[in-house]
């Protein structure tokens, strides 16, 4: 990538939002100062600012519990999510009878689920695992098994006229045609399974000697401290947003390396 | 020949295609040409009627000695495989032992007159007429019994599809496969092959057959010749009077 490249990339894609981040951030400051918002109400952003350096060690013990947590639910939703999309390819049937629990699984609250979820696994990190692996299971498996099956008709002809098994069709053609739906699926459950980490820490989480997210953000609404509160929403987002750009990297190194482009279809 | 319950696609098909024929079949858009070929193939059965291939039904046929390849409209390349890769697929998916990949897939490139260096290309970076090579060498790497292609140059322009058709024409003498050429141009069907079935709509079935008295091989000058001219006229209005 040339110099002139890399910056046109830059003002078009990290400009933007962080232009837009500094009008919200005056507008902000503005807003408090000029309607005289009580701090417990809505903090000054420096307030925020001086929260989130004060409480920088908790901040970045939390993000590595919330990050390892919101990761190996990731981890087990893109495995899971994955072998199941390749089960739902084999038989219409096995889909039709399957599919709707999946979705319930998608639409289901965490609160509704939670107390079963205790029951089962008990309070503590395996618990917010889990509720994270819940919550960003769907797309990997909707966007897989999508991958799987829409296959271009001449590719699946070709594949049997050489007599192809259904194990070589599976391997040779619908995996690797279904990798592109698959990362597209694991770009948006990357943000979901942080989502579910932070809201599983409020529901199934580890109690008060290990502080993730979640637990931040639950006792300092507790305590009122809305500028620590607004500082760990803002970890919070800001560690959304790298986990999903991390994600969109590997994927697109994946599918540039891999794919060499687009995967080739008829339309 | 018909199949499906509603109106048939083809009906009342008859034609037989001798070992190592270069047959084309002409006739317009729609009257269930690619069907036809599909049928030979194997890859649908007919409803009503019979189709054999040495005596058996075409999948029966393709599981057992005889080898049947398929050159489609598109290349329909996998764009994860390299070149070389994408004509060693039908050699893995035929078990075929793997110390023969290399010496096979280095002689159908050279036969479709790519290079070594083209072999290591993804298929994003080949022309399309690159692109309609690599799939043909695809078909050719299997050594073929049976060659059937369906409008394999339809979408490349005039030139390109001359060149194609003289190369064609070349392997054909060399290899001497059975096939099946399904095209909607007049004068690629002369050029190419022995016979031209003209099939007219819906439901479709063959007017007319045509021999086409050219030996080979088939320079391109031959294009230029009185004869070609006069066979094309006639095509041209069998196609005509077909489409109507």
């Amino acid at each position: 990538m040339t110099r002139r490249t890399l910056f046109s990339a830059f003002v078009t894609t990290v400009l933007p939002p962080v232009i837009l981040f500094g009008i919200v951030v005056i507008s902000w400051h503005f807003a408090v100062t000029w309607f005289r918002l009580k701090p417990y109400v809505f903090p000054h952003p420096l307030a925020v600012w001086q929260a989130m350096g004060a409480d920088a060690p908790i901040l970045g013990r939390a993000i590595v519990y919330t990050g390892s947590a919101a990761l190996c639910g990731f981890g087990i939703s893109l495995v899971l999510g994955t072998l199941i999309a390749f089960v739902f390819a084999q038989s219409r049937m096995i889909r039709a009878s399957a599919y709707p629990y999946f979705i319930f699984l998608q639409t289901v609250p965490v609160v509704a689920i939670a107390p079963l979820i205790v029951r089962w696994c008990g309070y503590g990190y395996q618990s917010v695992v889990l509720v994270a692996a819940i919550l960003s299971l769907f797309p990997i498996l909707s966007n897989g098994t999508q991958g799987l099956l829409e296959i271009d008709p001449d590719l699946l002809d070709l594949f049997r006229l050489n007599n192809a098994s259904r194990w070589q069709t599976l391997i040779k053609l619908r995996f690797p045609s279904a990798v592109p739906g698959i990362l597209a699926g694991a770009r948006t459950s990357s943000g979901l399974a942080v989502v579910g980490a932070i809201v599983g820490e409020y529901f199934v989480g580890y109690g008060s000697e290990r502080f993730g997210l979640g637990i931040l953000i639950e006792t300092t609404i507790n305590s009122s401290e809305t500028d620590r509160l607004f500082a760990a929403i803002l970890t919070s987002t800001l560690f959304g947003i790298a986990i999903f750009g991390l994600i969109n990297l590997i994927s697109a190194t994946i599918l540039r390396r891999w794919y060499d482009g687009p995967v080739e279809h008829r339309r | 020949m018909s199949f499906g319950t509603a109106r048939p696609v083809l009906a009342d098909v008859s034609c037989r295609i001798r070992e190592g024929e270069f047959v084309a079949l002409l006739g317009p858009s729609g009257c269930g040409k690619s069907t036809f070929l599909r049928l030979v193939a194997g890859l649908m059965s007919p409803a009503a009627g019979t189709l054999t291939m040495h005596g058996m039904a075409p999948s029966i046929a393709r599981r057992g000695k005889r080898r049947v390849a398929f050159v489609f409209q598109e290349p329909n390349l996998l764009p994860w495989r390299t070149v070389a890769d994408n004509i060693r697929l039908p050699l893995e998916l035929q078990k075929v032992p793997s110390r023969e990949h290399a010496e096979r897939i280095v002689k159908s490139l050279q036969l479709i007159g790519l290079t070594k260096d083209d072999a290591k290309k993804r298929p994003r970076n080949l022309s399309g007429g690159m692109r309609m090579r690599v799939s043909l060498a695809r078909a050719l790497v299997t050594l073929p019994d049976v060659l059937l292609m369906d409008e394999p140059f339809a979408a490349l322009d005039d030139v390109l599809r001359q060149q194609l058709n003289e190369d064609l024409v070349r392997i054909w003498m060399q290899h001497h496969w059975t096939s099946l050429f399904v095209t909607h141009n007049v004068a690629e069907a002369v050029f190419l092959s022995q016979r031209v079935l003209v099939m007219n709509k819906r439901p479709g079935t063959i007017v007319a057959e045509i021999p086409i008295p050219f030996s080979y091989p088939r320079e391109p000058g031959l294009r230029a010749d009185p004869e070609f001219a006069r066979l094309c006229g006639e095509l041209s209005l069998r196609l005509r009077e077909a489409a109507r």
